[in-house]
């Protein structure tokens, strides 16, 4: 069912008689959802309660197409979400995701995501944030709006601040064009809650608020093996060992990013693992020599040596 | 003789049509869209043929997606100029095009008074024609 269809309700939609069978299943696969969810599953580790809530919502939407060919419903549910958890999280890449599956259910009709912080909103001067905020706006119509950090749109302390303009027009949109794109603000929780908090308006218009778990150290060392394999890579057997060991030690350290360290880490185990075949001048390398990422690559790390952060823009 | 009834002024595309739906806009912008064409929404009040820079209602507008975002700015310069001309134009920006691949008039004064032929008589017996639109006569902004 094509998006103009949904929209126009009175008009070429038929109601359906009420003791007519419509098939669940079948809508179930010309959606096409399962696969995008098992797609989810295959590359997202972990995240147990963001894919239920994702799964819940894929129902609600499918429950709700079938709804109006009884005529049942006729207001599109509110989709504005919120996704709350620290850094590294997996909040973008869903959000990606959650894209892919309003297309798929046809509640956007373009499925793309735009995504934007408070710099891409907000002017410098009067005059300013309306037409950037509006910009932004029209580029994410027939799909989804991504605000990263979102509380910074809010500051309490200038009360001058073009922050609450940009939130104003946001409002709007988020209520007379909810056919138009979906919102999905992110953050950490606590700044989270303290926007809403301030910002009822704001809290009003989200319906679902997905919290995303901080990775377990079993959780990030599977998304290790996944982010190496599919740069074709991988751990030697002792290589592993050295990295299991390194993400303890990562964790307790400070500026923690989650999934985030853990692909810097890779990277920079990747360098060494180049330099180290670089410096063995070794003329023939075998494939299994590109590919491998062996202990020493790992434990020359600070982590190991003097329980620091290794240097870098950010580790 | 009136050759144009109502003196509805034709310019650009589907100009001899009635006034098109917002959804035939939609269709139509949304050509535009897959096309890779820049879409802008401009107004004026001087009708005249030549008359081919009009006002550019905001930017142009890059890199949407979807049409729904210059239907709202077409309904907002509609609310700010509900009786000026207002048209769609899609700029391909391609090398070799470079220029408009499309015009059409999405909104148009209540009363459109027209237009008048004038002669003016030059060296010999020779007569020069125009057009003049009588609502030109009036001042910018006061015209319709
Ligand atoms: N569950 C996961 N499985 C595999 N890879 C993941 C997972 N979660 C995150 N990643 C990877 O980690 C990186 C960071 O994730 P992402 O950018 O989505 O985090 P974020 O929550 O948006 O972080 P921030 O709050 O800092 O913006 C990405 O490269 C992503 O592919
Ligand atoms: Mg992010």
């Amino acid at each position: 069912m094509s998006h103009t269809e949904k929209a126009g309700k009175g008009g070429g939609g038929i109601t359906l008689p009420d003791d007519v069978l419509v098939d669940l299943e079948a809508e179930f696969k010309v959606s096409n959802i399962q696969e995008v969810l098992d797609k989810l599953d295959r590359e997202l580790v972990g995240l147990k309660p963001v894919k239920t809530r994702i799964r819940e919502i894929a129902a609600l939407l499918l429950v709700d197409r079938l709804r109006k060919q009884f005529e049942l419903t006729s207001e599109t549910p509110t989709l504005h979400m919120s996704f709350t958890g620290n850094p590294g999280t997996g909040k973008t890449t869903v959000a990606l995701r959650m894209a892919e599956i309003l297309h798929r259910l046809g509640y956007v009709r373009e499925g793309h995501l735009v995504a934007v912080t408070r710099d891409d909103l907000v002017g410098q001067y009067i005059g300013h944030t309306a037409p950037k905020t509006k910009e932004v706006i029209k580029k994410a119509m027939g799909g989804v709006l991504f605000i990263d950090e979102a509380y910074y749109l809010y500051k309490p302390e200038n009360e001058r601040d073009y922050g609450q303009e940009s939130i104003e027009i946001l409002l709007q949109v988020m209520e007379n064009n909810r056919d138009d794109l979906v919102v999905i603000l992110a953050g950490y929780k606590d700044k989270m809650d303290r926007f809403f908090d301030s910002n009822p308006g704001m809290r009003s218009r989200v319906a679902q608020h997905v919290d995303f778990p901080d990775y377990s150290s079993d959780e990030l060392m599977a998304i290790a093996k996944l982010m190496l394999g599919s740069q074709n890579y991988c751990f030697s057997p002792a290589g592993e060992r050295a990295f299991r060991e390194y993400i303890p030690l990562r964790m307790k350290l400070e500026h923690f990013a989650n999934a985030r360290s853990i692909r810097n880490a890779l990277d920079r185990a990747r360098l060494r693992q180049a330099n180290r075949l670089f410096a063995g001048r070794k003329n023939k390398l075998t494939k299994n020599d590109l590919v491998t990422i062996e202990a020493d690559d790992v434990l020359a790390s600070r982590v190991f040596q003097d329980g620091q952060l290794d240097a870098g823009p950010e580790s | 003789m009136m050759t144009n009834h109502g003196n509805r002024i034709t310019q650009g595309q589907f100009s001899f049509l009635p006034d098109l739906t917002d959804a035939q806009i939609t269709s139509q912008i949304k050509y535009a869209l897959k096309s890779g064409w820049a879409v802008s929404v401009e107004y004026t009040d001087d009708p005249h043929p030549r008359n081919t820079y009009w006002d550019m209602f905001g930017m142009p507008m890059f890199d949407l997606k979807d049409p729904a975002g210059i239907l709202m700015e077409i309904n907002n310069c509609r609310k700010t100029f509900p009786n000026h001309y207002i048209r769609v134009m899609a700029f391909d920006s391609s090398r070799g095009w470079e220029t408009p691949r499309m015009s059409y008039i999405v909104n148009r004064p209540k009363k459109e008074p027209g237009f008048g032929l004038s002669r003016q008589e030059s060296d010999g017996r020779s007569i020069r024609y125009t057009v003049h639109s009588y609502a030109t006569d009036k001042p910018e902004g006061e015209r319709y």
